[in-house]
């Protein structure tokens, strides 16, 4: 029996699908890139300043010691979670309540942690104050340029971040309590 | 009778391969885009702490990479299970961050990025705030201030 001659494949749309499928992938893979909380480290002193003395209304300090446990303006706190509420509500007294800030502008967060404090609870603690400084730079963005944040042009930014400057002062941590 | 018979010897036609490098191009795209570069192998185990308010840290090239947590299994006879600090591919104390961060920014094409350089600390959560700030010390001393403390999207908190 002769051989058969079977039909030869058209392949010059073979090209055509394999550019498909790479674009198909270039599209769809994300390349995971790396995200995390953003910090400026205050410059290196040989001798600590001297405590500064100021108006402790103005002063929202945040302790964490050793076996994890959270000191709010000399209040315990149980719940990580709520810190952030606090420092809004802190931030945002402008002279009202005695105990709290004079205004945004003097407002200071003071955050002291233990060398035995948890890298997980320091991070959840950091991550608290972030998100408080966030949504009132989020709220006076839109109240004042009605778009988000995240849209603003850098001077925008700038004017958005002075009304309510975030400063988190960071002392050496000490060993508050030894466990 | 038919218009389409074909004519001439008959036979297996071989399968053309005129494609074959389109999908061997497209793997290799592939594979280039999807394949993430990690210059260092990991010698401590880092699994890192979720957090809301993340950055994304934009130039690679601008990043400098400290790890710290304690050694895996493979090292732990040797280093003991102590959170150690891993810079590129070996373990260290914090006073070599110094000539690490020098090393890094001897490696910049252009000096003027110097200022946009970003310290990434990829550290394990277990890991004890002492060694963290060992160092932040050393950084803040050698003036490299920008720090991001690489954590996992913890979606919506609230």
């Amino acid at each position: 029996m002769a051989k058969r001659d079977l039909p030869e494949i058209n392949a010059g749309s073979m090209a055509d699908i394999a550019f498909l499928l790479l674009i198909f992938f270039l599209v769809t893979t994300t390349i995971q890139t790396d995200s995390g909380l953003s910090v400026l480290l205050p410059p290196y002193v040989e001798e600590p300043p001297p405590p500064e003395k100021k108006n402790k209304r103005n002063v929202f300090a945040v302790q964490i010691n050793g076996n994890n446990d959270l000191l709010i303006r000399g209040r315990q706190c149980p719940d990580v979670n709520s810190i952030k509420e606090k420092a809004i509500t802190f931030i945002t007294n402008r002279g009202k309540d005695p105990n709290s800030s004079d205004s945004p502008n003097k407002a200071i967060i003071s955050l002291l942690n233990d060398n035995g404090t948890s890298y997980e609870m320091y991070v959840a603690v950091y991550n608290q104050l972030k998100a408080a400084y966030n949504q009132l730079w989020e709220e006076t963005s839109m109240e004042k340029y009605g778009r988000s944040y995240d849209d603003l042009n850098k001077e925008e930014r700038k004017a958005v971040r002075n009304e309510y400057p975030l400063v988190i002062s960071e002392a050496e941590p000490s060993d508050l309590l030894k466990s | 009778m038919s218009k389409f018979k074909k004519k001439g010897k008959k036979g297996a036609p071989g399968i053309t391969t005129a494609s074959l490098p389109d999908i061997v191009f497209m793997l290799l795209f592939f594979f280039m885009v999807v394949t993430k570069m990690r210059d260092s192998e990991m010698k401590v185990k880092i699994q890192v702490p979720a957090a809301t308010e993340l950055q994304k840290l934009e130039k690679k090239s601008l990043v400098s990479h400290v790890y710290i947590g304690s050694p895996i299994p493979k090292y732990a006879a040797v280093m003991g299970s102590a959170p150690r600090i891993q810079l590129n591919d070996q373990f260290a104390d914090p006073s070599q961050i110094p000539f690490f961060i020098a090393n890094e920014i001897e490696k910049l094409s252009n000096p003027k990025l110097r200022r946009a350089m970003t310290c990434a600390m990829r550290v394990d959560k277990e890991v004890k705030m002492g060694i963290v700030t060992e160092v932040k010390t050393e950084l803040r001393k050698v003036n490299f201030r920008k720090v991001s403390y690489l954590a996992s999207d913890a979606g919506e908190l609230e």
